[in-house]
């Protein structure tokens, strides 16, 4: 320890001490050596007291750094609390707008839309109407409920002048209730299949594939509890199973206590190096369809009402895709999906006037769609449809002229798109399908189609 | 067959018991800072890598596989991660990490934010409410981040507190001599005129003193258009900046046109952890990002 200030001081004395000494004698000499004496241990006191203040300022100048993080929290969390009214606790709301001109050959009124060869699942299969249409509006809420729960509400409002918005989904689910389980009650779309699970406005093209039309009446909805686990391994492996009250086609609302209609999957997925993303599943739906109607026309061209019941069980294994260079999508990428289902139905089918029999089906169908994002912001797509009518057996005295719709006809779709989203809130999309899901002269369908979203930031599902 | 069931599935069990804490990271920076720290008492996965746009993930199912099993989950947080974790947590069935528990942290929390916009407003391009989240360009947020983190990670495993503060300390006091040989040599850059592709740098340019005079988005988020990038130059043409900066992970096209047209050198930035050669850990980061700069910047 040196302390310049104190060698200074006594310098300073030891240069005066010989003056002193000359004019005073020895014992002023002594008694001048004593108050230096004091003086030095005074100034050394003084000095060591310095020394310890200037100790405790280096130690809090090096704590400084964590005491402005503490200070920032603090003020952030001022910040915040700020807002602690009953509106702080208000649920997340997005709003989907959407809107299209579409332009199609066939006149949908001169020839109903029904995907020849199969069943009509009396769904919203048939393309918008011509000229210029407004989708469906989507108004979404979601929170957390409590520790517990999650929350979520989807109205849809549909354009109709004086049509009511029906409930699209409202469910509840657990929030990490542990060991991988995930628990979902209430109006929710089935995990089922790769593009169910999506709402509309997500997915790449505008309208859903045949295959989804003609075996699911567009997407499976339902009420009833999911219950997923999901396995405790690097690998994406989850399985799901699925119990409710049935209503949503294949299946029809029975009017009987118990499970009505059920489906299982599971799902695996994993990465392949940072580029390479995929996923592939199978899923199972089963129901007992109790007297699920639709209306066709007899031989002699006589409106006919008909009914099914029985047993209906639908297989499907879907895949999907990604790559993306150097694991970037924001600049470019490719997606290939594609899925396959199968069913079985098995019952009997009584048509109003003409008689009652038996009908068993097995069918097929599949769809294989690639999406192409060449430039950011910009991508195309095509996709394949592909429905095989299989066999029908409609059993004596049923005779298959009384049932047109279910008549020979493979159908099959071919869809091109482009679209550009300026942010990751818009997109405007054109779309052309030849679509030969009628039988005869396949229909050409323009659509030129807005999707936006608005409010809380949705999310990227995968 | 249960000997051949157990051979399968011992590997997979014996890996995961192997570390005491599982690490997700959701960028890079946090995984180097997590194994910085946590050295072999963590097992650290990281959900994307320098050349991904951290605003465009989605909740990939190897993500939800990796939130399954995770102790930690270690996010950025101010929205950087809005669009992908808060599905991939939900989805993942795993309660240890949802956000309030314990094994969840987010960074930004602990650093003061820049960019804090008055006005939240979509027209106003990809802006975060709660400031810009791109807070590992100072060197010194890593600091109060690790700090917060090596006491988290002590709460989370209080078997090993002692060895995640003695990280800390020993990562600290190499990052502060670091910090004084970064700021040495940095010190020229103060003041100088720079222009950059997309708001990632505040946090740098504010430890650095450098002054973003454009930038070559219109709006955060928002690709520019080439009769912008014209005007741009124009306006800039009486007073050019010393350097055009894009991270990595950017697409070369905006600034390659700028440099070219307005005669500046173009600097390209790691960003995070694994952005360059030399960024292979935090520190290779600041000396990579330092000497990039200076080797631009005259």
């Amino acid at each position: 320890m040196s302390h310049p200030r104190l060698t200074g001081l006594a310098a300073l004395i030891a240069a005066t001490l010989p003056i002193a000494g000359h004019a005073a004698g020895d014992n002023a000499l002594k008694s001048l050596r004593e108050e230096i004496q004091r003086l030095r241990e005074s100034y050394e006191s003084r000095i060591s007291a310095l020394e310890q203040r200037l100790a405790q300022t280096e130690t809090s100048a090096a704590k400084a750094e964590s005491a402005t993080a503490a200070a920032d929290v603090a003020a952030i969390t001022a910040a915040t609390s700020r807002h602690s009214s009953e509106a702080a606790f208000n649920p997340a709301i997005s709003l989907i707008l959407s809107g299209m001109y579409t332009n199609l050959k066939d006149n949908p009124d001169g020839r109903p839309y029904a995907i020849r060869g199969f069943i009509p699942s009396n769904g919203e299969v048939a393309p918008p109407p011509r000229s210029f249409s407004l989708g469906e509006s989507e108004l979404a809420f979601a929170a957390n409920v409590d520790q517990v729960f999650r929350g979520q509400l989807t109205l849809a409002l549909p354009p109709e002048e004086g049509a009511s918005p029906t409930v699209e989904e409202a469910f509840i689910q657990t929030l990490g209730l542990g060991s991988g389980l995930n628990l979902k009650a209430g109006r929710f779309l089935s995990g089922i299949g790769y593009l169910n699970e999506q709402h509309a406005h997500a997915w790449d093209f505008s309208d859903a594939p045949l295959a989804y039309k003609a075996f699911l009446g567009g997407q499976q909805r339902g009420e009833g509890v999911q219950l997923k686990w999901l396995a405790p391994v690097d690998t994406f492996f989850e399985t799901g199973l699925e119990v409710g009250r049935g209503g949503s086609f294949p299946s029809t609302d029975n009017n009987r206590n118990g499970i009505q209609s059920g489906s299982v999957f599971a799902h695996l997925g994993g990465d392949v190096g940072i580029e390479n993303t995929w996923r592939t599943g199978l899923s199972f739906v089963g129901s007992k369809p109790k007297d699920r109607a639709y209306a066709d026309v007899d031989a002699g061209g006589a409106a006919t009402a008909n009914a099914f019941s029985g047993s209906s069980k639908t297989w499907i294994a879907d895949f999907v895709w990604k790559w993306a260079p150097g694991g970037n999508t924001s600049e470019r990428y490719l997606k290939v999906q594609g899925e396959y289902f199968t069913r079985r139905e098995s019952g009997t089918v009584v048509c109003t006037p003409c008689g009652s029999g038996s009908l068993q089906s097995t069918q097929s169908g599949w769809y294989a769609q690639t999406v192409y994002k060449f430039a950011p912001g910009w991508r195309a797509g095509y996709r394949y449809d592909r429905l095989d009518r299989g066999t029908v057996n409609l059993g004596a005295p049923l005779n298959p002229a009384d049932f047109p719709i279910l008549g020979r006809h493979n159908p099959s779709r071919n869809t091109v798109m482009a679209d550009w989203s300026p942010s990751e809130f818009s997109l405007v999309r054109l779309q052309y399908a030849r679509d030969d899901a009628r039988g005869g002269s396949p229909d050409d369908q323009f659509w030129l189609h807005y999707i936006v979203s608005l409010g809380a930031h949705g999310a990227h599902k995968y | 067959m249960k000997r051949l069931l157990a051979s399968l599935l011992l590997p997979l069990v014996a890996f995961s018991a192997q570390a005491a804490l599982n690490v997700f990271a959701t960028v890079p920076e946090w995984a180097a800072l997590v194994r910085e720290i946590g050295g072999d008492k963590v097992r650290v996965f990281a959900a994307t890598q320098a050349l991904q746009d951290p605003h465009r993930v989605e909740a990939k199912p190897s993500l939800i596989a990796r939130l399954r099993n995770a102790d930690l989950v270690i996010a950025t947080g101010a929205e950087l991660e809005v669009g992908w974790l808060p599905l991939a947590l939900r989805e993942s069935g795993n309660g240890k990490v949802q956000p309030g528990q314990p094994g969840y942290f987010e960074a930004a929390g602990h650093v003061r934010r820049l960019e804090i916009p008055a006005r939240v407003d979509r027209a106003d391009g990809d802006v975060h409410a709660a400031g810009n989240p791109h807070i590992q360009t100072d060197p010194r947020n890593i600091l109060k981040v690790g700090e917060a983190l090596a006491t988290r990670l002590g709460d989370l495993d209080a078997a090993n507190a002692a060895a995640y503060a003695a990280g800390y300390k020993a990562f600290a006091e190499k990052w502060r001599a670091a910090l004084a040989r970064w700021e040495a040599a940095a010190a020229p850059l103060r003041g100088q005129p720079v222009v950059s592709q997309h708001k990632a740098w505040p946090y740098l340019y504010d430890w650095l003193g450098l002054k973003e005079v454009a930038t070559l988005e219109p709006k955060p988020g928002v690709e520019p258009s080439l009769a912008y990038l014209g005007e741009l130059t124009a306006r800039l043409a009486a007073q050019p900046p010393k350097a055009v900066i894009r991270a990595a992970y950017n697409a070369a096209r905006a600034a390659d046109w700028y440099a070219q047209q307005a005669h500046v050198p173009q600097v390209v930035l790691p960003f995070t952890v694994g952005g360059s050669d030399g960024a292979k850990d935090l520190f290779g980061l600041f000396d990579d990002t330092v000497a990039r700069l200076k080797a631009a910047i005259k």
